[in-house]
């Protein structure tokens, strides 16, 4: 049910987020799902690509610090109150969402949403009892 | 002494009188007082003593002012490796005033005041600010930090002595000092050349043109600064600047000041003792040649400095001053022999950089300190490489490690800097060493 996000350090500056983005589309790597999580000096470029062991080598290979993070994506409908049903599942639990993100299908009527939760094990318990549905990696890079 | 003062009416003090010791009697009195300053470090300081058993001399060796050149140096690590109190030749029951400087790595430096050598360092700012035409009368703002760096007590007690009114502002806020020198009339600033050029950009924000305040002189110093500065800051505000010198270690501000003729820094020989070596063989150098500048207390009692290494690249000027004074003179101080760094009048050394860095990572991560001037204020950057180690896909995490590099730093270099996490191997390295310095301050 995990999934293997990568994440890469970035300056806030014009053009740094080309370099990595140049080096996955040589390689045929596709992105399936990029975040970027921003402060005013530096950003976090979050994504989840469909080789992620081979993506990881090649940006070490180019001098990025990369980290791999284990995160949960979550299939929702695309509608009103998909995410609130989400995150009502996991009222009351204790369970923290370190953080999260969005993103729809172009093709199917579900939205996915990338959860990092400080234990992940817990959340997928909690999840699948509130019959969530959580994507297993194949899942959804296929889509 | 009647004629002495008479010839200099406008910018002499009773104090000053020592400034014209007719040159034979200055060396004489120069020999005597290094006799004594040396008997005494020999007595009291054990390192001092185990040097000289080193290379076989005792105080009796010193017969005259050249036999200096025997003595052995003390260095800035002398007073980091006897931290706190390892130098001290008074008992703490004769010490009045501790001041501290940056060290060269996390421990500041240490240096220790009998209330004579307080009493005398007053002496010499007085002498100090008279030469800077300044008297009984005038309103003098310090704007140098007060507290443990000497900048600020130091010139205070200086400027009572004078017989001036003191408005002891210390540094900082801005607005304020503008305040005050206009509300006040203030007519003498004392603080670093760059502060107040911060104070004169501030000033015409706020509608305060300073060529219109009584202000009449600036006594800067505490960091390095060139003529071109100069003309620039007397052209904005109608003043007349002067470049003071002075080290914690020797006794602070004062150890040598331009009079008004501004050719030059007259230190205060009769309790300084200056020599000029070769920086890298410690060889003596003589007057008219550029090399490091080496200071013997003459008089000091709490902490003697034998031959103290300044690492301050100057020369003697060599000739008299038209002022009269008989004491020699510096030239402008442009440069140092090793990598300490002045910013807002504070020493820095890289090394305490890479301390903070140390304390907070384990590991030494890349980094690079980028200085700039913004208003006049120098400003401190050090950017940091993110290694893998350090990396964290949160925010909150990286915003965590940005907050105790930064309060790391702030407590190991004693100012404000700004922390810049950065991409690995965005660091420019030159044979695979990475420069650790980009100075862009222009003056």
């Amino acid at each position: 049910m995990k999934i293997q996000q990568i994440s890469l350090f970035a300056e806030n500056k014009p053009g740094h987020i080309s370099a990595p983005a140049r080096l996955l589309a040589q390689q045929g790597i596709d992105i399936r799902a990029l975040y970027l999580a921003d402060t005013q000096q530096y950003g976090i470029v979050r994504m989840i690509v469909t080789d992620w062991q081979k993506a990881a080598a090649l940006f070490e290979a180019h001098g990025f610090v990369v980290k791999v993070t284990e995160v949960l994506a979550v299939e929702v409908p695309d509608r009103p109150g998909g995410l609130a049903d989400v995150l009502g599942a996991l009222d009351g639990t204790g369970i923290n969402i370190e953080y999260m993100y969005a993103f729809p299908y172009v093709r199917g009527n579900e939205a996915i949403l990338i959860f990092r939760f400080a234990d992940p094990d817990v959340a997928i318990e909690r999840l699948q009892a509130a019959g969530i549905n959580l994507l297993a990696s194949e899942e959804l890079l296929k889509k | 002494m009647t004629a002495i003062l008479e010839s200099c009416a406008t910018d002499c003090h009773p104090a000053s009188v020592p400034d014209y010791t007719p040159l034979a009697e200055l060396r004489n009195l120069q020999l005597m007082r290094l006799k004594a300053v040396v008997a005494r470090a020999w007595q009291h300081v054990k390192l001092f003593r185990s040097r000289m058993d080193e290379l076989g001399i005792t105080p009796d060796d010193i017969r005259s002012l050249a036999d200096i050149s025997r003595l052995p140096f003390t260095k800035k690590s002398d007073l980091r490796d006897t931290y706190p109190f390892g130098l001290f030749a008074s008992p703490m029951k004769d010490v009045v005033r501790l001041h501290g400087s940056s060290g060269t790595t996390g421990k500041p430096i240490v240096v220790a005041y009998t209330q004579q050598d307080v009493d005398v360092w007053s002496s010499v700012l007085v002498r100090a600010f008279a030469g800077c035409g300044l008297h009984r009368g005038d309103i003098i703002q310090i704007a140098y930090g007060y507290g443990l760096f000497t900048g600020g007590l130091g010139a205070h007690y200086g400027a009572e002595a004078l017989g001036a009114a003191v408005v002891p502002t210390s540094a900082g806020h801005a607005d304020r000092q503008i305040m005050l020198m206009k509300d006040f009339g203030v007519t003498a600033m004392c603080c670093t050349p760059t502060y107040f050029l911060h104070l004169i950009e501030r000033a015409a924000e706020l509608g305060v043109d300073m060529k219109d305040l009584p202000l009449r002189a600036g006594v800067f110093g505490a960091e390095p600064w060139t003529d071109s500065m100069r003309r620039h800051i007397e052209k904005m505000s109608s003043i007349e600047a002067f470049d003071i010198y002075g080290l914690s270690e020797i006794i602070g501000p004062g150890v040598g000041c331009e009079c008004r003729h501004h050719q030059g820094l007259h230190i205060f020989e009769d309790h300084f003792y200056p020599e000029i070596v070769d920086p890298e063989t410690g060889a003596p150098l003589p007057d008219g040649s550029e090399g490091e500048l080496v200071l013997t207390t003459l008089s000091k009692q709490a902490m003697p400095m034998i031959r103290y290494r300044t690492r301050d690249i100057t020369m003697i000027m060599p000739g008299t001053c038209a002022c009269g004074r008989t004491l020699r003179r510096i030239g402008r101080i442009g440069r140092r022999s090793d990598d300490m760094l002045i910013i807002r009048g504070v020493n820095v050394f890289p090394s305490q950089v890479e301390t903070a860095l140390l304390e907070v990572e384990g590991t030494l991560p890349h980094y690079q300190i980028l200085l700039t001037r913004e208003h006049g204020l120098d400003r401190m950057e050090v950017q940091v490489e993110v290694t893998p180690q350090m990396f964290n896909d949160k925010i909150g995490a990286l915003q965590g490690l940005h907050d105790k590099l930064q309060s790391a730093l702030d407590h190991v270099l004693g100012i404000r800097v700004q922390v810049a996490l950065v991409e690995a191997y965005s660091i420019e390295r030159s044979q695979g060493k990475a420069k650790r310095v980009i100075d862009r301050r222009t003056s």
